[in-house]
């Protein structure tokens, strides 16, 4: 039997000790893991994690190892658990930070510093680390230590102001929208931060601030204001440039197009799909030029929902696209699972969890041509590799290990 | 050093990346992935056609005067990178993009699928002259695969990721944010591919290729709903200004006030001393609070507040932060340690006092312009405080750096600069 030689991935080697807990710190991880490094994630029993506690559970029965959405952020990464206010835990994670290139951590800022575990400390221990740590708000400043969550950032930075309705109140971008905005920003610093150290033999502390990180994501609209005092709002599915632009409704229930023409060619291809013999509503002169389209787009977008309604939207969308016309279905989650685009790139793959069974979690949007990542290992059960990194991988005693263990520093 | 080549930033600016040169393709498709690794010090050219990017024809502008060296959307993902022009069509252009290529660690770009295949321009035949070269490619929906050839632009594209369909009011279509991020999720996927082709570049001395699918980006801002119907066979719908906390619970956390929007969102449990402070404050102001105040919010779970409940709710609240500014309600919850937000608009931001002591905000001047504008800045601080990353060059006008670099750096006569000019080249 041959044993074939797996590529290299990028970050073969690299050894991450993961304090990062809900949503924005373990997807950041998660790509770090995906491509090589081993990250061993810090984790309590006594104050389990907030995604272990969040559904899906396996079965709808809440268990702290069946959690799905923790599962999915948290897949080729190990855990131990470590009660981190024990007087002896320092000590530990002292160690650990001389095995870790990295540490990562997403905690209220001084709460490593409370554990006397700031960076001035762990570069004592390993003067090339690097330490990465984020925040809402970011270190220092009146606000460093504002509570919060995903959701409510999406609205301290603006993005809840720029969507929804002109005619009613804005809403939230889905979800806790920011953290999944943040982590690549993250990891690309984090490997600058790596590559420095490399280079220097110096560690580095970078500190992101996930206000600061995020506004980038709106920048032209607070140079809007910065430059012509325009206060950007809400324009629902408009956009000044194309039109028609908008989503417009398909057959059977909550069944959705979107679609936008900004160019004459795009409108042409428009028409001829829905009058191919030239006549009728769309050749109307109302609807012959951009400018026209914008005056008149109350009514193009009544006609045009009025002839969508009819269609498939995923036959609709083939149709538009073959007359070069941009036009995509409204994929919910189920038909992501479907998407013939996202199931060629491989987007989803399943792990086989012991408590979950088989279950779905993202790959990277990235393919390499010569150093592909991997998911490889479901996300681990709580203090599943405690012994095997406290006495593998920085190599404690039987001895050392037993009395931590009865000390209660392994929870 | 593998990746550590010759060409030194000219930034003379000692951030995390400064060793490195990226050679910048991409138009608003992939601008941000650039943008990324220049604030972090790398020597960023943007290649322009002759005339300029097409980014440039993005409003909002300066003014509101539609020129190109005017564009809002250009300043900021241009900021920092030096611009020269190259008509990749000619053969003089193409050599020139070679010469270029020897000297780069980086190359980024966002053509339609094929596009430099067709000229010649693909990795295999760009790595023949710098096997080192990372090349990153942001596209729509990646290379190949039955979408690869589909005409997208933002709202096609945050469609067919997943977001819009969890986003909206439920009685109305799905919608997107109207400022376009489609193209930002995979642009931001770009540096972090590089980033990543990059350290694997320093351990072997190989560069690579890099694919990049704004779509999959897109897909993975969905935080659990993929799960959700991976693991219950449910579908996650758009509830507007609600958030779902359990099953058919929801609350709401997008509430008007006098001026504008706050985000509150009513929970008991740990944070039950936020919700009695609330209407501690509520009945100062004259409102009947007994009933709510009877409620056992100390003992209650995450999810527990029903939808009748929250219907009895809404109404008091309603009418408490509809009659107060945004500014009121913000110190007012600040004071009483009360769980309230504002939902920020632009003004608000630029007066933001956390940014403010963070000094995030930075001038560059445009002399050309007799302005100096405030630019969002670094993204990336480190621990001290200290700059690691920033603003240090205001965007760049069209081939302005070409005398600097075609001359200085690569070595051309300034006649040959004039017949480049001349053929349309430059």
């Amino acid at each position: 039997m041959t044993t074939e030689q797996q590529p290299i991935r990028p970050l073969d080697g690299v050894n991450v000790l993961d304090f990062c807990w809900v949503a924005v710190g373990p997807m950041t991880t998660k790509y770090l893991g995906e491509y090589g490094a081993t990250v061993v994630r810090v984790e309590s029993v006594k104050r389990p994690g907030t995604l272990r506690r969040a559904a899906p559970y396996k079965d709808g029965i809440p268990g702290i190892n069946r959690s799905a959405y923790f599962a999915s952020y948290n897949a080729n990464k190990m855990g131990i658990t470590v009660d981190m206010r024990h007087p002896r835990a320092r000590d530990l994670m002292l160690r650990m930070a001389k095995w870790a290139h990295l540490v990562t951590e997403n905690f209220t800022p001084g709460t490593m510093e409370s554990w006397e575990l700031g960076f001035d400390q762990l570069k004592e221990v390993n003067p090339a680390i690097v330490m990465f740590s984020t925040s809402m708000m970011g270190r220092g400043g009146p606000m460093e230590k504002q509570p919060g969550f995903g959701p409510v950032l999406s609205s301290l930075v603006g993005l809840t102001n720029l969507t929804g309705w002109p005619d009613r109140d804005p809403v939230n971008p889905y979800g806790a929208y920011t953290d999944f905005i943040v982590p690549r920003f993250a990891v690309a610093a984090i490997l600058a931060g790596l590559d420095r150290s490399r280079r220097t033999g110096e560690g580095i502390h970078i500190d992101m601030s996930q206000l600061e990180t995020t506004l980038h994501f709106s920048a032209p609209v607070l140079l809007d204001y910065a430059v012509n005092g325009r206060e950007q709002s809400r324009a629902g599915n408009r956009d000044p440039g194309a039109a028609p632009h908008g989503v417009y409704p398909c057959a059977g229930d909550d069944r959705w197009i979107a679609l936008g023409c900004s160019s004459d060619s795009q409108w042409e291809g428009l028409q001829r799909t829905i009058a191919p013999d030239g006549t009728g509503w769309p050749y109307n002169p109302d609807f012959a030029t951009l400018l026209s389209r914008k005056a008149n787009e109350d009514k193009l977008d009544q006609l045009l929902a009025d002839w969508t309604s009819s269609w498939d939207s995923g036959a609709l969308m083939e149709t538009l696209q073959s007359s070069g016309v941009p036009a995509g279905m409204v994929n919910d989650c189920r038909d992501l699972f479907d998407d013939a685009q996202l199931q060629h790139r491989g987007h989803f793959q399943w792990l086989d969890h012991p408590e979950i069974g088989p279950y779905a979690t993202d790959r990277s949007e990235m393919t390499f041509s010569l150093s592909p990542g991997s998911l490889d290992t479901p996300a681990p059960l709580l203090g599943e590799h405690t012994s095997h990194v406290l006495k593998n991988l920085i190599g404690l005693s039987d001895e050392e290990y037993k009395s931590l263990e009865e000390d209660g520093v392994l929870e | 050093m593998p990746g550590a080549s010759t060409a030194a930033s000219t930034s003379g600016i000692d951030f995390l990346l400064a060793p490195y040169r990226v050679l910048d393709l991409t138009d608003e498709r992939g601008l941000l992935a650039g943008k990324i690794l220049a604030d972090l010090g790398a020597d960023v050219i943007q290649i322009e056609p002759p005339g300029g990017n097409s980014a440039r024809n993005i409003g909002p502008f300066h003014g509101d005067d539609p020129q190109p060296e005017k564009s809002l959307f250009w300043w900021a993902y241009a900021a920092n990178k030096r611009s020269i022009t190259l008509d990749l069509k000619q053969k003089d252009g193409q050599a020139l993009l070679e010469k270029l290529v020897a000297e780069a660690d980086f190359l980024i770009e966002s053509f339609s699928p094929g596009y430099l295949e067709g000229l010649g321009l693909d990795y295999q035949r760009l790595a023949k002259i710098n096997p080192k070269l990372v090349m990153v490619s942001v596209t729509p929906f990646g290379q190949d695969g039955p979408y690869s050839n589909y005409q997208a632009n933002d709202i096609v594209g945050m469609a067919l990721g997943g977001f819009m369909y969890l986003t909206g009011d439920d009685d109305r279509a799905p919608i997107r944010i109207s400022f376009p991020h489609f193209y930002l999720h995979g642009g931001a996927a770009g540096a972090t591919a590089a980033m990543l082709a990059h350290t694997h570049r320093v351990v072997t001395g190989q560069g690579q290729y890099v694919d990049v699918s704004c779509q999959q980006a897109v897909a993975k801002t969905l935080a659990h709903a993929p799960q959700i119907w991976d693991i219950e066979g449910a579908i996650l719908k758009r509830m507007g200004v609600y958030r779902q906390t359990s099953g058919e619970n929801r609350v709401r956390i997008n509430w008007p006030c006098k001026d504008g929007y706050v985000n509150y969102m009513v929970q008991g449990g740990t944070v039950a001393y936020s919700t009695r402070a609330l209407l501690g404050w509520m009945k100062e102001d004259g409102f009947e609070t007994d009933e709510l105040d009877a409620v056992d919010w100390e003992d209650m779970g995450y999810g527990a507040i029903t939808p009748e409940f929250m219907a009895q709710l809404g109404k008091p609240l309603g009418e408490f932060f509809n009659g107060h500014t945004r500014a009121e309600l913000v110190q007012g919850s600040l004071d009483r340690r009360i769980l309230l937000f504002p939902v920020a608009t632009p003004a608000a931001l630029q007066d933001h006092p956390q940014l403010e002591a963070r000094g995030y905000f930075k001038e560059l001047d445009h002399p050309e312009l007799g302005v100096a504008v405030q630019y969002p800045g670094a993204f990336v601080k480190s621990g001290d405080g200290g700059d690691i990353s920033g603003l240090y060059r205001r965007p760049p006008l069209i081939g302005e750096h070409n005398v600097e670099i075609y001359q200085e750096e690569l070595g051309l006569s300034a006649s040959e600069l004039d017949s480049l000019k001349r053929g349309g080249v430059i």
